[in-house]
């Protein structure tokens, strides 16, 4: 009686697992009860034993391939035991399951081999929908970077939705950098896609890279910032705590990202994460390159701790001591290049977040005041927007609440 | 509107029809004195007389025949068939006459004439009372061939095949007759030849399907729905031939899935015709191989438990349906 190694679900959130190792190999003999295979979970690592004797007469799936739950991984039958009608149930389960002489259709077009990745199988030819390839070839998707969950490993609608989603849409995506699923732990509230949010995601993206980007400058009176940092920084005199300008933007930021959600906000393929904690970036150069410790929940910290808590991060970047955690997911970035004397630029944007702020020098400028010239201190800074999350309306509402908040700084104790 | 029988629909079809146009009579088995083998032409007799409500001895080919001729010199005949499995003795007629002469005769001939009769199964009625033949007929060029599953469609398409100039052939079935629904009682109402209906509107998958099992279907819609999440789009074509293509052809552009159902066999069945329509004019569209549920291809069986495995149940539609929405 012959017997079949299968790859159970051993969890109920098991879909797929990987066969690790065959214990056993082709032609060896088997008992009851031995361990045969190991197999991989998404949690940890089986061994899978016999359940009957005889020989391991055919392995079906090789090491270190990944299998949906439910396939033939191989079978222990006696040595002359026919089992080539064990070895038809290879075939995908819709085969198996029709009702005989009432269903005709599909199950001649069905593949004849094991599910497996689409490229598996007859001399890596891909298996696609025609609706599926319609839609890899309109949005840049290379089909041999999607993984099909169809039968035979079939690529499908939801793949190549899926694959949008992940950023593999851009006709440039190098196979090695695909843009990961974003996780970060930080609070958030799903709001859906209109047909017309992903129609603008996907056409955007194949103009600039995997995140389609967008800029608004704005310049921005700084005489009262300027005033109120003299004024703080003498009341904090004795304590030792001196406010920077660059502490006052993150801080005002923050006030202005908690008015404006849709820019705290990251997009994900299939949804918009519009982010309900506001954790700030801040660009800082190190000898070989950048990199932004992030403030958490910066909407909550006083001046005073902002200041204290991007010295001592800004300090240990330069030091390398961050910990990853530390310097990454950021729902907005502020990179600051006014020290260098840059009159503004254009900064590219940092993932998860949707949005990051290049802030030029502070520099006097003639300014027209009503219906006089004056000599003003002014900022220029640029947003850059991913207008797959962000529109134009949107990043320019920001700014304008920016801006108001900064020129009246009083503003934000309302 | 009223709530009647498929049969009474029928009937009602028939009667206001004759009243309309003395041009039309009916001949058939059993059709006068015995008021109708299923009853669709109880009182017909009382009300026309003789000479336009004809019983005819068993011979198929023979009725046929005088059918037809009554046609071609400007009457309108409608011609019952006890069932359609026994029309096969009349095919003669009804394919190389009724269906050429307007061809054969460049036009000199019109053809108004209506074949009618239960097709399908019933019940345990065995292997040659049991077919659904309508493949056959929705092969010929020159035919009309008309299916309705509801007592609605039976009444305004059988008046409309009635009013048609040229060959129709309609298919009933004796498992519909009992069946009821809320039919116009306008002697107006008509339904269009060539004209599909959308039974159920959905968005996942598209079931097209014709006749009796129209009915199985809707209630796998319902455990799709139900169980599943699937919202399937369910389309009665209503005519086979000339079919209305482009209502399916829409519907799969949209679901990108389709399920094709129907009670004959397989092999070069209708759901084969349109697997090819859909195969050539949205192969863009399709993210799964289309899937047929038919009538196994085997002759009928006798025994009740097989016959009822014979047919296109709901479960075996919803199987197809999971099967190409990738929900298995």
């Amino acid at each position: 009686m012959a017997s079949r190694i299968v790859m159970s679900k051993l969890s109920p959130t098991m879909e797929e697992g990987r066969v690790l190792k065959w214990v056993k190999q082709e032609g060896e003999s088997v008992d009851s009860g031995d361990v045969v295979v190991e197999i991989e979970t998404d949690k940890a690592t089986m061994e899978v034993e016999a359940m009957g004797s005889g020989v391991l007469r055919k392995v079906l799936v090789e090491e270190n391939a990944t299998v949906p739950t439910g396939t033939l991984l191989g079978v222990i039958a006696a040595e002359d035991e026919d089992i080539s009608s064990i070895l038809q149930e290879a075939a995908p389960a819709a085969a198996a399951t029709t009702a005989p002489a009432t269903e005709s259709g599909a199950r001649a077009a069905l593949p004849d081999q094991p599910a497996s990745p689409a490229r598996a199988g007859d001399g890596g030819r891909i298996k696609a929908s025609p609706l599926a390839r319609r839609m890899a070839s309109q949005s840049g998707i290379r089909l041999d970077q999607v993984r099909g969950s169809g039968p035979g490993g079939r690529i499908i609608k939801r793949d190549i939705e899926a694959a949008m989603g992940a950023g593999l849409a851009a006709p440039t995506a190098a196979p090695a950098t695909p843009a990961p699923e974003i996780e970060y732990d930080i609070p958030y509230q799903r709001v859906e896609l209109s047909q017309l949010r992903k129609a603008i995601a996907r056409n955007l993206v194949q103009s600039l890279g995997p995140i389609p980007h967008f800029f608004l400058t704005r310049e921005i009176d700084m005489g009262e910032v300027l005033k109120l940092r003299a004024e703080l920084n003498d009341a904090l005199l004795e304590s030792g705590v001196r406010i920077g300008v660059n502490d006052i933007l993150v801080k005002t930021a923050a006030q202005a990202l908690t008015e404006h959600p849709d820019v705290n906000a990251a997009f994900a393929g299939d949804h918009i994460r519009r982010f309900t904690r506001v954790d700030i970036g801040i660009a800082v150069a190190v000898p070989d390159g950048l990199i932004t410790p992030v403030l958490r929940d910066v909407a909550h910290m006083r001046l005073r701790e902002i200041s204290e808590a991007s010295r001592e991060m800004i300090a240990r970047a330069r030091d390398r001591k961050l910990a990853p955690e530390e310097y990454q997911g950021a729902t907005f970035t502020i990179s600051n290049l006014g020290m260098y004397g840059v009159d503004e630029f254009t900064a590219v944007i940092n993932p998860p977040a949707a949005t990051i702020l290049a802030v030029g020098a502070t520099q006097e400028r003639p300014v027209v005041v009503d219906g006089a010239v004056e000599i003003r201190p002014r900022m220029r800074v640029t947003l850059s927007c991913d207008h797959r999350a962000v529109d134009g309306a949107m990043g320019a509402e920001f700014l304008a609440t920016f801006a108001a908040m900064l020129e009246n700084p009083l503003r934000q104790l309302l | 509107m009223a709530l009647i029988t498929y049969r009474d629909a029928l009937n009602q079809a028939l009667r206001e029809e004759m009243r309309r146009d003395p041009d039309i009579f009916l001949i058939g088995e059993e059709v006068g004195a015995y008021q109708g083998a299923y009853k669709v032409s109880r009182g017909l007799l009382e009300e026309f007389g003789e000479w336009r409500v004809r019983d005819m001895p068993i011979a198929e080919l023979g009725f046929t025949g005088l059918g037809v001729g009554a046609a071609m010199v400007g009457l309108r005949p409608i011609v019952e068939y006890m069932t359609w499995s026994f029309a096969l003795l009349a095919i003669d007629g009804i394919v190389n006459a009724a269906a050429k002469l307007r061809y054969m005769s460049g036009g000199q001939f019109k053809m108004p004439i209506t074949f009618r009769g239960p097709s399908g199964a019933a019940n345990q009625l065995a292997a040659t009372h049991s077919q659904a033949l309508e493949a056959w007929y929705a092969h010929v060029p020159g035919l009309k061939v008309v299916a309705p599953a509801t007592a609605r469609d039976a009444k305004g398409l059988l008046k409309s095949a009635i009013r048609d100039e040229n060959p129709v052939v309609f298919l009933e079935g004796e498992l519909l007759y009992g069946m009821k629904a809320e039919v116009p009682e306008d002697e107006d109402f008509t339904l269009p030849l060539g004209v599909s209906d959308v039974k159920r509107p959905g968005d996942d998958v598209t079931i097209v399907v014709h006749s009796r099992p129209v009915h199985s279907a809707l209630r796998a819609t319902e455990i799709l729905e139900r169980e599943d999440g699937i919202s399937a789009e369910l389309i009665d074509p209503r005519t086979l031939r000339p079919m209305d293509i482009d209502t399916i052809l829409d519907s799969v552009r949209r679901t990108n899935r389709c399920v094709i159902v129907e009670e004959g066999w397989p092999f070069c069945g209708i759901g084969a015709q349109i697997v090819d329509d859909i195969q050539r004019e949205a192969f863009d569209y399709l993210d799964a191989p289309v899937a047929r549920v038919t009538g196994a291809d085997a002759p009928h069986p006798y025994a009740g438990n097989l016959e009822q495995l014979h047919f296109p149940q709901a479960e075996y539609i919803v199987k197809a349906a999971r099967r190409v929405c990738y929900r298995e």
